[in-house]
C-alpha cells in the first residue's frame, strides 16, 4: 500500500502530504466505515461456531490468487448468519473448471458462483495482444465470458457473481485515450458497459461492481502493488473485507435478508436545526450552505422510497410542528404522503418504532434508523437488537458520503410494484390503533452516568442562559424573553433566587441545558417566574432533578409553597402538564406545591461536586 | 533514532500473536517461519502490512522476500526507522 507520495490536488496548488499525515488520512477513511471489520477480524470469524447457521456452497474462482479473499467471504458471512462454504479453485482455472464439464467445479454444485478477474491481470492480457486486435478487445473478451457464463449456467443451477473491472488507466494516451478507441482504458469501459446490459437480459447473472467500491475508496486503497508482487492478491489487506462484504451482501439478500423499511428522526437529520425552537423559516434546507447537504439528502431518501423502501418518521416533536415543514417549506422534497408512519411525539423512541413494526408487521431486521443524536441511537441499538442503526456522521455534510459505504439498501430484485409500497402502509397505519410498550427506560437511563452541576448564575454562564432564554419555545413555561442584561439583573437582585443546570453523561457534556428563576413572592412562597430547558435532555428525568434542586432550596430557607404558571404559546404545548404530572395542584391559573407535602422522587441524575 | 531491539521484539510478539492468533509466540533473532505454527505465506504478508502500520515505515517488495529470520526483519526495521 503505496500511501506516501500520493499527491492532492487543492485550490492552493499541489500538496504533497508527507507519509505520516497521509496514514492519518487514510487512518480517518477507514475509520469512518465503522461498521466495517478488519480482516483479521473476519479471519477470527471464521474460527468460530457455524453450527445453526444457514448453509451455502459458493466457488470462488479467479485470475489472481484469491485464498485471503475466500477466507474474508467466510468471516463476513458468519456476521449475516451465512454458513459460506468456499470452494477456493486455485488461480488461472477460469476457463479449465468451467469449460470441462466434469471438473470439480461441477461436482461441488455451488450455490453461488463467483468469479473474479481483475482489470489488471485485464491489462496484462491487453498488452500482449497486437495493436491492430486492441480495437476489438472488449468485444472479444465479452464473447469469452458470455460463453463461460452460457456452458456454466446450462449445466448446473448457480447464480453467477461476475466482477466487473477497476478501472486502471495505464495513461499511455493521457486524456485524449477517450477519443482512440484501441486505447485500454476505452475497452475496459466499453467491456464494463457490455457486462451491465448483459446482466440486464440474463437473470441469474450478477455483477459485483468492484468499480464502484475503486470509486469509493480510491485505486491506492484498493490496490497494493507490494503485496501483488510478492501473494499475487489484487487486493490490498485494508480492501479484502470490504469486497468479500460486498459479495455477501449480495448473498445474503438474495436470502432474503434485505433492508424495507427506513426510519427517520427530524431535527439535525433531514433538515438543519430544530423546528420547535427555530421555526418554518429558519430551518435549514435548500441550495445555501449546509441546507444543500439536507436537501440531497432528502432527494436520497425520496429514490429509496421510489425504489419501495418505506418510511417513517420517529421525532420528538409536537406533531403539527413537525409536520408543517412538509406542508409549507418549498424546499423540501419529501413530503407527507411519502411516509407511511409519522410518529412526532414526545414518547421514547423505542415505544414509537416498537409501534411503528406492528403497524407494518416486518421484522426489526429489516429496519433502519437514522438520527444525529447519539443518545437516541444507542437507546435504540440496545433495546432492539436486530434494528440497524448506523453511526452517523457529525457533520450533516458528511451523511451521504457515510451512508453510501454502507450499501444497506442491497438488493435482489426490483419490480414496478415495488414502489407503491408505501400507500399501501399508509393506509394500513391508519387502520391500526397506536399501542404503547414499555421498555426497560430505568435500566437504560441508569446506564447513562448522569451528573449535573448546579450553581447559581454567574458571569460565566449568563450569556448562555440568555441565549436559551430567547431561543428555547417547547420545554419553556412562561415564555418570558430575557436578554443578557435582563439576566444580569435578575442575578445580582435579592428578591430572585437563579440556578442553571448543565447535563453530562457517558457520551459527553451538554453544557448548560437549563435555567430556573425563582422570585421570592414573600417569605413563604416561591414563584416559578422562569423554567426552560433545552428539548436534547428530555425524558432523561432532568425535571424530577431540577424540582428536587428547587424544593430543597425552599425547605433550607423555610419557603413553604411553590407557585408555577404555565403560558400557553403555539409551541409549548409539550409543557402544558408538566405542573400536575409532577404534582402540583391547581389554584386558579396558577399551579401550587406544598413543600411540606413533597417527597424527592426518584431519578437517576447525581449532583455533580463541584 | 536508535531503538532497542528487546523493544522491538516485544511489539512483534503482540503483532504475531494478534495475526497468527494461536496462542503465544516466542520470537529471538533466530527465529524462522518454521519455528512458528501458522506463519505461512498468507499470515507473512499480514504481519508486513500489521509491521508496516505500527512502525510506519515501508518495506520494498524484494526486502520481504529476503529476510531469513526475525533478527533480519528487525534489522530492516531499524534502517527503515534510522533513515
Amino acid at each position: 500500500m503505496k500511501w506516501h507520495g500520493i499527491t492532492y490536488l487543492s485550490l492552493a496548488g499541489k500538496i504533497n502530504f508527507d507519509e505520516q499525515l497521509t496514514q492519518l488520512f487514510i487512518t480517518t477513511i477507514l475509520n469512518l466505515r465503522s461498521a466495517s471489520m478488519t480482516f483479521n477480524e473476519l479471519k477470527k470469524n471464521t474460527k468460530k461456531d457455524f453450527s445453526g447457521l444457514k448453509e451455502l456452497k459458493l466457488a470462488l474462482l479467479g485470475d489472481s490468487s484469491t485464498q485471503l479473499l475466500a477466507q474474508a467471504i467466510r468471516g463476513s458471512g458468519y456476521d449475516k448468519q451465512l454458513n459460506i462454504n468456499v470452494f477456493d479453485a486455485d488461480y488461472n482455472q477460469v476457463d479449465r473448471l468451467i469449460m470441462n464439464v466434469a471438473s470439480e467445479l461441477y461436482v461441488r454444485k455451488p450455490d453461488y458462483t463467483v468469479i473474479f478477474e481483475s482489470g489488471h491481470k485485464l491489462l496484462q492480457k491487453f498488452n500482449k495482444i497486437n495493436v491492430a486486435e486492441r480495437v476489438t478487445f472488449a468485444e472479444s473478451q465479452f464473447d469469452r465470458i458470455r460463453k463461460l457464463i452460457d456452458v456454466l449456467q446450462s449445466n448446473i443451477k448457480t447464480k453467477v457473481i461476475y466482477f466487473n473491472y477497476a478501472e486502471e488507466d495505464d495513461r499511455v494516451f493521457g486524456n485524449f485515450a477517450n477519443k482512440v478507441q484501441s486505447t485500454f482504458i476505452f475497452q475496459q469501459r466499453k467491456l464494463n458497459y457490455m457486462l451491465t446490459e448483459y446482466s440486464v437480459k440474463n437473470a441469474g447473472f450478477h455483477i459485483c461492481d468492484i468499480s464502484s467500491i475503486q470509486n469509493k475508496l480510491g485505486r491506492d486503497l484498493l490496490f497494493s502493488p507490494s503485496i501483488y508482487v510478492n501473494t499475487e492478491s489484487l487486493l490490498s489487506i485494508d480492501a479484502l473485507p470490504i469486497v468479500a462484504e460486498s459479495i455477501v451482501q449480495m448473498i445474503a439478500a438474495n436470502q432474503g435478508q434485505i433492508k424495507k423499511c427506513l426510519i427517520l428522526d427530524l431535527d439535525n437529520t433531514i433538515w438543519g436545526g430544530v423546528i420547535g425552537d427555530d421555526g418554518l423559516d429558519n430551518i435549514k434546507i435548500g441550495s445555501l450552505g449546509i441546507g444543500k447537504a439536507f436537501s440531497e439528502f432528502q432527494f436520497w431518501v425520496k429514490k429509496l422510497q421510489q425504489r419501495g423502501i418505506i418510511l417513517c418518521i420517529c421525532s420528538k416533536n409536537t406533531e403539527f410542528v413537525a409536520k408543517e415543514p412538509f406542508v409549507k417549506h418549498p424546499d423540501m422534497i419529501l413530503r407527507l404522503k411519502d411516509f407511511a408512519v409519522f410518529k412526532a411525539n414526545w414518547n421514547n423512541k423505542v415505544d414509537n418504532i416498537k409501534n411503528i413494526q406492528q403497524i407494518l408487521n416486518i421484522g426489526f431486521d429489516s429496519m433502519v434508523f437514522l438520527d444525529d443524536n447519539p443518545f437516541e441511537r444507542d437507546m435504540v441499538r440496545q433495546a432492539i437488537q436486530d434494528i440497524t442503526v448506523p453511526e452517523l456522521p457529525k457533520d450533516p455534510a458528511e451523511y451521504l458520503e457515510y451512508l453510501y459505504s454502507l450499501n444497506l439498501f442491497e438488493t435482489a430484485s426490483y419490480s414496478a410494484e415495488d414502489a407503491n409500497r408505501t400507500e399501501q402502509y399508509h393506509i394500513k397505519s391508519q387502520i391500526e390503533g397506536a399501542l404503547s410498550f414499555f421498555a426497560n427506560e430505568n435500566a437504560f437511563l441508569k446506564s447513562l452516568n448522569m451528573v449535573s452541576n448546579v450553581q447559581n448564575f454567574n458571569s460565566f454562564s449568563i450569556p448562555r442562559v440568555a441565549q436559551l432564554s430567547q431561543r428555547s419555545n417547547q420545554f419553556n413555561l412562561r415564555t418570558v424573553r430575557y436578554t443578557e442584561e435582563d439576566i444580569k439583573s435578575i442575578s445580582d437582585s435579592n428578591r430572585y433566587t437563579t440556578f442553571s443546570f448543565t447535563l453530562e453523561d457517558r457520551y459527553g457534556d451538554n453544557g448548560i441545558i437549563c435555567a430556573i428563576i425563582l422570585e421570592k413572592l414573600n417569605p413563604k412562597e416561591l414563584f416559578i417566574d422562569t423554567w426552560f430547558m433545552s428539548c436534547r435532555v428530555i425524558k432523561r428525568g432532568m425535571e424530577i432533578f431540577v424540582l428536587n434542586t428547587i424544593v430543597n432550596y425552599a425547605l433550607k430557607n423555610g419557603y413553604q409553597k411553590l407557585v408555577g404558571e404555565y403560558i400557553s404559546t403555539d409551541k409549548n404545548a409539550l409543557v402544558k402538564d408538566h405542573f400536575p404530572n409532577l404534582g402540583f395542584n391547581q389554584a386558579g391559573m396558577f399551579w401550587e406545591l406544598e413543600i411540606s407535602m413533597y417527597q424527592n422522587k426518584k431519578c437517576f441524575i447525581n449532583n455533580k461536586e463541584n | 533514532m536508535i531503538m532497542e531491539r528487546n523493544q522491538i521484539i516485544s511489539w512483534l510478539k503482540e503483532i504475531f500473536e494478534e495475526i497468527i492468533d494461536e496462542g503465544p509466540v516466542l520470537l529471538s533473532d533466530e527465529t524462522t517461519a518454521e519455528d512458528v505454527d501458522g506463519w505461512d505465506s498468507l499470515t507473512n504478508i499480514q504481519l508486513v502490512v500489521s509491521i508496516e502500520k505500527h512502525f510506519n515505515i515501508r518495506f520494498t517488495s524484494e526486502e520481504i522476500i529476503v529476510w531469513k529470520n526475525v533478527g533480519e526483519m528487525i534489522d530492516c526495521i531499524i534502517s527503515r526507522k534510522e533513515n
